[in-house]
């Protein structure tokens, strides 16, 4: 395993907002599924561009314009290289659900129709759902969901079963769920998925964060994530294959995207500007870039193993809190840092408010992921989840401030 | 004492008046809060333009439960077009703790949902 070039402990004082207090509590910052936070040289990094060399990309002909293009254009070749992707093939977009969107609408509506099936599966995000359901209804096609088995994973058997049905043409699936933790075998279910005549779509707005990523081991038609859970801002990119993403249309429409436009059509630009219509967010991009440079330097297989460490001994300690559900895989290898939980008696929201008095911040509700909650048989949960600046002091502290909610609550 | 969990509240929340269902009923309405996902409907049976007997039912926070249970025993005998104007200072003042914006529509959901079953608005409450 790669060693990190700093030890990981030292991580949470490049990120400024963690060093703030509440009610004299450091804040323990344990949401980094929702969002993650940024590091100084993310902030940095966009500061400097708009300080410094801030212009319309791809537009003026000066040399401060050159210098923002070549600023923009160098961050989408940086990410591409993090992730192991053709630049021209990894397009920005506003944000995961947007990448996800362009892909039901531009490679959709060409694609599917009545009779045919979309699959996703009963752990997706809503942003994995949604467009599916759109899409579905709009079509006449049929959306299906592969179950999530009692040990919080899917079935390959079931994969299998409804490919063989021969029915479905897109299948649509997470990298890393959102409220479970599980890695699915992205790999596996995109052979699978292709060897069925079917385009694979990953979500992988969890699984960049934290996994080590080769797009190319993967090999998924399309492949979306977003840059606000791993440490930059809100941009999202879409990595397609160039043979579907040339043979789509445009998504948006506007300027950027045209080569020409006349008075009643236009011919459209090659990749990736085809689907990157307007003006685009440089400075997020240039900030994404800074992002997936720090989690280099971190190595991602360290950056893994942290949060592997961290999830190991939330699940070690939280069962501790006496009332306490669990939830998703017991195997800390086959999970992300992620850790959903239920306490008899409480509700999550309560159980989030009384944590908040010891400055300690989990997410409750349904974490946009409400078919999964329903699966579970739960309204909602609360979830503890881990980035790079987290430690194990934090879950201890979790654990302690869970046994004052449960006094609070005469438990 | 805390705060925001106060005793009653939280002997509201852990047993709750008015809950369960109402059959027959005359109104009844059903609504959710789309950030938390909790679910919160109502019974009502009504007598000479006024709330007879009431019912709800559902899931939340102890914040929207002990605010159904707490407000359901003051709209018991109330007149529907009363209950259909009540607004959230009503609800907040009936709760007796500092509400912050996070855990309103907690505390609003009841009202949100007796207002649908009387007027049919589903509207949250100003």
């Amino acid at each position: 395993m790669a060693v990190a070039e700093r030890p990981l402990v030292d991580v949470a004082t490049d990120f400024p907002v963690l060093a703030r207090e509440f009610g004299g509590r450091r804040v323990a910052y344990l949401d980094s599924a929702a969002t993650s936070q940024r590091p100084r040289q993310v902030v940095e990094a966009m500061d400097l561009f708009q300080r410094h060399s801030y212009a319309p990309i791809h537009r003026g002909v000066y040399e401060l314009a050159r210098e923002s293009t070549d600023a923009f254009e160098s961050a989408r070749d940086r990410i591409a290289e993090f992730v192991g992707w053709e630049p021209a093939c990894s397009i920005f977009t506003r944000n995961a659900t947007e990448a996800i969107n362009l892909v039901a609408f531009s490679w959709g509506r060409r694609n599917v129709g009545e009779g045919d099936e979309v699959l996703i599966t009963e752990m997706e995000h809503h942003s994995n759902i949604v467009p599916w359901q759109v899409l579905c209804e709009e079509t006449g096609a049929t959306l299906r969901y592969l179950e999530v088995s009692e040990g919080f994973e899917l079935s390959l058997d079931e994969l299998d079963a409804v490919l063989g049905e021969g029915r479905v043409k897109l299948a649509a699936f997470a990298h890393v769920s959102n409220v479970l933790g599980t890695i699915n075998p992205v790999a596996e279910i995109v052979r699978r998925v292709r060897a069925a005549g079917a385009v694979s779509l990953v979500d992988g707005s969890q699984g960049v964060p934290q996994l080590p990523v080769d797009l190319r081991e993967i090999d998924a038609d399309f492949y979306a994530w977003t840059g606000h859970k791993a440490l930059g801002p809100t941009v999202g990119l879409l990595h397609g294959r160039r043979e579907l993403l040339e043979a789509m249309p445009p998504f948006l429409t506007g300027g950027h995207m045209i080569s020409r436009v006349e008075r009643e059509q236009s011919t459209f630009r090659e990749l990736p500007y085809k689907f990157e219509a307007g003006t685009s967010a440089a400075t997020e991009a240039v900030g994404l870039a800074a992002a997936v440079e720090y989690l280099d330097e971190l190595g991602m297989e360290s950056v893994r193993a942290h949060e592997r460490e961290l999830t190991a001994y939330a699940l070690e300690r939280l069962p501790e809190v006496e009332g306490i559900s669990l939830y998703g895989p017991v195997d800390p290898d086959r999970r992300g840092g992620v850790v959903p939980f239920s306490i008899d008696g409480m509700h999550p929201h309560d159980v989030a408010e009384l944590c908040d008095r010891d400055a300690i911040c989990v997410r409750a509700g349904h974490h946009c992921a409400q078919p999964l909650m329903r699966a579970l048989g739960v309204g909602a949960t609360a979830r503890a989840s881990f980035g790079v600046y987290n430690s194990r002091d934090e879950v201890d502290r979790l654990v302690d401030a869970l046994g004052r909610a449960r006094e609070v609550f005469g438990l | 004492m805390d705060a925001l969990y106060r005793d009653y509240i939280l002997e509201h929340y852990k047993n709750p008046r008015n809950h369960g269902e109402l059959e027959p009923h005359d109104l009844a309405f059903h609504d959710h809060n789309p950030l938390c996902g909790d679910e919160l409907g109502v019974h009502v049976r009504v007598e000479d333009g006024k709330v007879a007997e009431l019912r709800f039912h559902g899931q939340g926070c102890a914040i929207s439960q002990a605010a159904a249970s707490i407000t359901s025993e003051e709209l018991i005998g109330m007149p529907l077009d009363e209950v259909a104007k009540l607004d959230a200072d009503w609800v907040i003042e009936q709760l007796g703790i500092e509400i912050s914006p996070t855990r309103r529509k907690c505390a609003l959901l009841m009202q949100k949902v007796m207002r649908g079953a009387t007027t049919g608005d589903p509207s949250w409450p100003e």
